[in-house]
């Protein structure tokens, strides 16, 4: 019994199946914990009031659809690399779910950006590589449904997926080179500015955002197996799959 | 016996330049026997650039600050536009295949055409900017810094623009899908380059900003060949 053995679509099937709804448990849990730390027990902030709160879940999902794409371009790498299918196909799982995740932090970035610096929308520097890279998460996405081959759109997905994963530095780097509206990062692992409570609710928040991200790529990782190895033997064998 | 051997040719040269020359002066060739195509290109470039004045005013100040970043967004445009024919008809008539099995370095190949598109769209984009430049009231200098960011950009939007053209090869969207892929890619580009200009006004050096579009310059003519390649490998399969 190797690693490599759930490389196979049939194995990593029922793997899948048997560990998602752990991640899925694991991740509503921590969320129910971490809103209940940010929304009742932590403090009301002395500068922002109430409006702050939303950080429990706009940071939590910036940062998941930053690290989306970087798992994204890492499987795309490895299904470049040694031309596995099911590398692939994690990265097709995890683009929906990745692009959410940039919707998300935009939406309740622009719902704090209101009562805190007076507009919905600026033209700051983390805003619009936010934004570029929902863009990026629709370029994937789209190009992966105009190819009707889908080892093709495979492989041209994950040139696209490693081309902009240049991008993932300049978001992350934008904060130094333009030095904009934006509050500067309240976490650092040097020291952090933020209260203890307030910031164990986020990171709470994340490792929930994380499980949730992991679960839902999972099932939706066998739906991709499921649709593209109908026909194989295995599939039929799977209760309730039988052809009639 | 006869004496075939006597008549054995010299190894041709398969080198990378060699491919480069190949690609640019093919591609050069078959520019210019459309020559109408390429003014059309031209053309739609200086309407672009003509009708932003019409949206906004005709004050010179407000135009003096837009301007470089309409030059900027329009050569973006022009440079999209163009895109489809670097490899679409080469594509629909089987050139493409016999390029890449021909046994000159396929990434060298397709970065000569790249710069044959570069030299057929930017390069024109490149000269035509400082005379447009003068419709929005721009000085000397900041016309200057135009075109010394285009000049130092617009190769970039061809070797990035070029594996958008190969990926989408033969799929269903077309121009649009195009456009998805690339503008994305060419946002870092279009800060740098306007910026460079808005630099200058706000009375700093534009020296960081013309660096970095040089280093992207040098990163993506290192790297966009081999990802062309890799794409047009893909779409040939």
């Amino acid at each position: 019994m190797s690693l490599y053995q759930f490389s196979s679509p049939a194995t990593f099937y029922a793997l899948a199946g048997r560990i998602a709804p752990w991640f899925a448990g694991a991740a509503a849990v921590l969320a129910v914990t971490g809103l209940w730390i940010g929304l009742v027990i932590a403090p009301t902030d002395f500068q922002q009031g109430e409006a702050y709160r939303i950080i429990f879940i706009h940071v939590p999902s910036a940062w998941m659809s930053m690290f989306i794409y970087l798992v994204m371009a890492f499987w795309s790498i490895v299904a470049l690399s040694f031309n596995t299918r099911l590398s692939a196909m994690m990265a097709q799982a995890l683009a929906p779910t990745g692009a959410w995740m940039t919707f998300i932090a935009l939406w309740t970035g622009s719902l704090w950006g209101r009562p805190t610096w007076g507009t919905y929308w600026a033209w700051d520097a983390r805003m619009t590589s936010e934004l570029i890279l929902l863009f990026l998460y629709f370029g994937v996405i789209a190009l992966r449904n105009a190819i009707d081959d889908p080892r093709r759109a495979d492989r041209a997905c994950a040139v696209l997926t490693i081309v902009g994963a240049v991008n993932i530095p300049i978001i992350y780097f934008s904060v130094y080179w333009w030095n904009t509206l934006h509050q500067g990062a309240s976490v650092s692992p040097t020291g952090t500015k933020m209260q203890a409570t307030m910031l164990s609710a986020m990171l709470v928040m994340a490792v929930a955002a994380w499980f949730y991200a992991v679960a839902v790529a999972l099932w939706r990782v066998r739906a991709i197996i499921l649709e593209r190895e109908r026909g194989s033997a295995w599939i039929e064998g799977l209760p309730g799959m039988a052809r009639a | 016996m006869s004496t075939a051997v006597a008549t054995v040719p010299t190894e041709p040269d398969y080198g990378v330049l060699a491919a480069v020359r190949w690609a640019v002066a093919r591609d050069l060739r078959v520019a210019l026997r459309s020559r109408a195509e390429l003014g059309v290109q031209l053309l739609f470039y200086v309407i672009v650039v003509s009708v932003f004045p019409l949206a906004s005013s005709p004050d010179r100040a407000l135009l003096a600050a837009m301007g470089p970043g309409v030059l900027w967004v329009a050569s973006l445009l022009a440079s999209l536009l163009a895109l489809p024919r670097l490899f679409a008809s080469d594509f629909g008539d089987g050139t493409l295949e016999q390029i890449a099995l021909s046994p000159y370095p396929l990434p060298a190949l397709v970065a000569g055409k790249a710069l044959a598109h570069w030299l057929t769209t930017g390069l024109p984009v490149v000269v035509l900017a400082p005379i447009l430049g003068v419709q929005y009231a721009l000085d000397a200098q900041v016309l200057a810094i135009v075109a010394a960011s285009l000049l130092i950009g617009t190769p970039i939007l061809s070797l990035l623009g070029g594996i958008g053209a190969a990926l989408t090869l033969g799929t269903r969207g077309g121009g649009s899908l195009l456009a998805l892929l690339i503008l994305p890619l060419y946002v870092p580009v279009l800060i740098f380059g306007a910026g460079s200009a808005d630099a200058w006004r706000a009375g700093l050096s534009v020296a960081p900003n013309l660096s970095l579009l040089g280093a992207g310059l040098l990163i993506t003519l290192v790297g966009a060949p081999f990802a062309m390649a890799a794409a047009v490998r893909i779409a040939l399969d």
